[in-house]
C-alpha cells in the first residue's frame, strides 16, 4: 500500500528533472542553471536572445507536447487494457491508428492547407480519421443492444487492415509524397509549436480525467461482467464511456505527434509492476510513465543522428519491442497464451 | 422481508428458451438448493434472479417489487451473486477485491470511508482471510478464491445470496466449510440463500428446501424428504439409486447403484 502511493510523487519529480535536463540537450547545449533562469525570467536581459528563442519557441512546446502525447498514450492504453481485460490492448487496438493514417495521407496528397481548431490540416485530418474509424468499428460491433468485446476487437483488426491497404495504395499512387507520408506515419514531435499543444493537451487532460473517474468500475470489471453487474455496475455505459474517452485521448495524441507505437502498450505494464493493479493508481501512473518514455525517446530521436532527426516512432518501437518480447517470454500466463 | 419470487418466467439466450413458465420463491432464513442435470438451466435461473438476465416473459419480484424497476445499484445492495467461476485478469489484492463489495453502497466515484473499512475488516475476519489480505487474487487457490468472493458478498451486505456451485473444485473440508458458512448466514443473519449444488447429499444435509430443475422448469420442490424419491432421481438424472436415512441425522441419503437406470426393475427401493 505505502510503496504504491509514494511512487506517484517520486515519478513526478523524476519527470520534472528529466524535462529540465532535456531542455538543455540539442544542437545548442544549455546548462540546467541557465534553463531555470530562462524559464523564470521570461524576457531576461542577462540571457542571449537565441537561447530564449530556442527554449521558449522550440524546445519547451516540443517537450510539453511529448509529455502530453506520451501521457495520453499511456492512459488510453491503461483504459483499453482495463476494458478488454487484455494485456495486449493498446491505444490503437480498435482502429484509431489506421483511421488517423488515412486522414493524414489524404490531407498530404491533396495538399490541404489552413487550420482547423488551431490544428494544421494534417493533424486535424488524422484526428477526424481516428475518431471516424473508432466510430465505424463500434457501430459494426454492436449487435442489437450488445457490444461483445471480441466483436469489437475483430472489427478493429479487420477495419485496420482495410484502411491500411488504402493508405498503402495511396502511397503507391503518389510516389512523390512517399517520404512525407512515411515520416508522418512513423510519428514526430518536430516543429509543432504551441498551437498543437493548445489544441491537443485539453482533450488529453479531459479524457484522462474521465478515465480516472471510472477506475473503480474498471477494477470491478476484473471479475468478469457477471460479477461486475452483480456489484451494480452498468457494463454497457461503462464500455461506451471508456471507448469514447480513450479514443478522444488517442485521436488527440495522434494529432499531436503522429502514430507513435508501443508507449501505450508498455506504460500500463510498467505502472502495474510499480503500483499494483488498482486503476486509480494505474491510470495516472501510466500517464506519468508514458510522458517519461516519450520524452526520453524524443531526446534520442532528435540527438542521435544530429543535425538530422529520427521519427520518434522508430525509437519507441526499438525500445518497446524488446520489452514486449520479454513479457511474452516471462509472463505467458498473464498474457493469456499459456495454460 | 427479502422474499425473492420468480413468477412464470421464461428465460433464454437469443431465441433459445432454457426455462419456460417457471415459478419459484425463496424466503428469508432458508437455504433453497437448486438441483438438476447439467444444462438444465440452474445457472440461467440464478442469473434471472440476480437481475443479470432479463426474462423474456414473466417477472422476478423482490418483496413484491419487480427487479427490473429497481435501480441497478439498489438491486446490488440487496442481492449478491457468486458465479461458478470468475475471471482474474489483474492482480488486485484480496483486500482491494473485497472492498469492491462496498461499491453498490458507496457508488463508483466516492472514496471508501472508515465505515467501509470496518465492514471489509469484518468480512475478512469471518472468512478467515486476514492473513491473505495483501495476496494478489491471481495467486489464490480455488478454496481461497471462493472465500474471497464470499467475503465480497458479505461486504456487499446483501440480504439475498445467490451461489452457483460454491463447492465445485473444493476438497471435502472446504466443501463442508462453505456450506456450513452458508447455513449459518441464512440462520443468524436471516438471509435468503439460493444455491445450486451437484451433490444430492450435500443438498439434503444443508438445504431447507430443494427445487429440481429439469425439462425447462421446476419438476419438484419441497422439503428434502419429500423431494428425494427414487422415481424422481431416476427420471431426472437417469441414474439408478437407493435412498437410506442418514445414520446420524436421519435426513435422506442418496446412494447410487451400479446398474443402469433402465434396468431398474429388480433394484432395491
Amino acid at each position: 500500500m505505502k510503496r504504491s502511493v509514494v511512487c506517484l510523487p517520486i515519478l513526478s519529480v523524476v519527470l520534472l528533472i528529466t524535462a529540465l535536463l532535456s531542455l538543455g540537450v540539442g544542437a545548442v547545449t544549455i546548462a540546467p542553471g541557465r534553463i531555470l533562469q530562462i524559464l523564470t525570467e521570461h524576457s531576461g536581459n542577462a540571457v542571449p536572445a537565441t537561447e530564449l528563442t530556442i527554449i521558449w519557441e522550440l524546445r519547451l512546446p516540443r517537450l510539453l507536447l511529448a509529455c502530453f502525447v506520451g501521457a495520453g498514450l499511456g492512459m488510453a492504453g491503461a483504459g483499453y487494457q482495463g476494458l478488454f481485460r487484455n494485456p495486449l490492448a493498446d491505444p490503437f487496438v480498435i482502429g484509431a491508428s489506421s483511421g488517423a493514417a488515412l486522414g493524414a495521407t489524404l490531407a498530404i496528397i491533396n495538399g490541404w492547407q489552413g487550420h482547423v481548431l488551431g490544428l494544421a490540416c494534417i493533424p486535424a485530418a488524422s484526428l477526424i480519421g481516428a475518431l471516424g474509424a473508432v466510430a465505424i468499428v463500434y457501430s459494426i460491433a454492436t449487435v442489437g443492444r450488445q457490444i461483445p468485446m471480441v466483436s469489437l476487437l475483430l472489427a478493429g483488426v479487420a477495419l485496420s487492415s482495410m484502411l491500411g491497404a488504402i493508405v498503402s495504395l495511396l502511397m503507391f499512387l503518389h510516389e512523390e509524397k512517399l517520404m512525407t507520408i512515411f515520416s508522418w506515419l512513423m510519428g514526430s514531435l518536430s516543429g509543432r509549436g504551441w498551437p498543437a499543444l493548445w489544441s491537443t493537451a485539453p482533450l488529453i487532460l479531459i479524457g484522462g480525467l474521465i478515465l480516472w473517474m471510472h477506475s473503480r468500475a474498471l477494477d470491478a470489471l476484473t471479475f468478469g461482467e457477471e460479477s461486475a453487474a452483480s456489484l451494480g455496475l452498468g457494463i454497457r455505459r461503462l464500455r461506451a464511456t471508456i471507448v469514447l474517452s480513450a479514443s478522444l485521448i488517442t485521436a488527440a495524441s495522434v494529432a499531436g505527434g503522429g502514430i507513435i507505437g508501443f508507449v501505450g502498450l508498455i506504460a500500463p505494464h510498467m505502472a502495474r509492476s510499480l503500483v499494483g493493479a488498482r486503476h486509480a493508481l494505474v491510470i495516472p501512473m501510466s500517464g506519468l510513465l508514458g510522458a517519461l518514455l516519450l520524452l526520453l525517446a524524443d531526446d534520442v530521436a532528435r540527438t542521435i543522428v544530429a543535425p538530422s532527426e529520427l521519427p520518434v516512432g522508430i525509437v519507441t518501437a526499438l525500445m518497446g519491442s524488446p520489452f514486449f518480447l520479454y513479457l511474452l517470454k516471462t509472463r505467458q500466463r498473464e498474457l493469456g497464451v499459456g495454460q | 422481508m427479502n422474499t425473492l419470487h420468480a413468477k412464470d418466467i421464461t428465460c433464454g439466450y437469443d431465441q433459445r428458451k432454457v426455462l419456460e413458465s417457471l415459478s419459484l420463491s425463496a424466503t428469508a432464513g432458508e437455504v433453497l438448493v437448486l438441483l438438476g442435470p447439467n444444462g438444465a438451466g440452474k445457472t440461467t435461473l440464478l442469473r434471472a434472479l440476480a437481475r443479470f438476465l432479463r426474462p423474456m416473459s414473466g417477472t422476478v419480484l423482490l418483496d413484491n417489487q419487480d427487479l427490473w424497476t429497481l435501480r441497478r445499484e439498489a438491486a446490488a445492495q440487496r442481492i449478491a451473486l457468486m458465479p461458478q467461476s470468475e475471471r482474474r485478469d489483474w492482480p488486485l489484492t484480496v483486500e482491494e477485491s473485497i472492498q469492491l463489495g462496498r461499491a453498490p453502497h458507496r457508488g463508483w466515484y466516492v472514496p471508501f470511508n472508515a465505515e467501509d473499512a470496518l465492514i471489509v475488516e469484518s468480512a475478512l475476519a469471518s472468512t478467515g482471510l486476514l492473513e491473505l489480505r495483501e495476496r494478489p487474487i491471481t495467486e489464490l487457490s480455488g478454496g481461497e478464491w471462493r472465500r474471497m468472493v464470499f467475503a465480497r458478498a458479505l461486504a456487499q451486505q446483501a440480504n439475498v445470496l445467490l451461489l452457483d456451485e460454491p463447492t465445485a473444485g473444493l476438497d471435502l473440508k472446504y466443501q463442508h466449510e462453505v456450506l456450513r458458512l452458508v447455513c449459518d448466514l441464512a440462520k443468524n443473519r436471516n438471509l435468503t440463500v439460493v444455491v445450486t449444488l451437484h451433490d444430492l447429499n450435500h443438498a439434503t444435509l444443508y438445504g431447507s428446501r430443494l427445487a429440481v430443475v429439469a425439462e425447462h422448469t421446476i419438476v419438484a420442490v419441497g422439503a428434502p424428504q419429500d423431494v428425494m424419491t427414487v422415481d424422481l432421481i431416476e427420471r431426472v438424472f437417469g441414474v439408478h439409486v437407493t435412498i437410506v436415512p442418514h445414520p446420524v441425522y436421519g435426513t435422506p441419503m442418496v446412494v447410487p447403484l451400479m446398474e443402469k437406470a433402465t434396468a431398474a426393475e429388480n433394484g432395491t427401493s
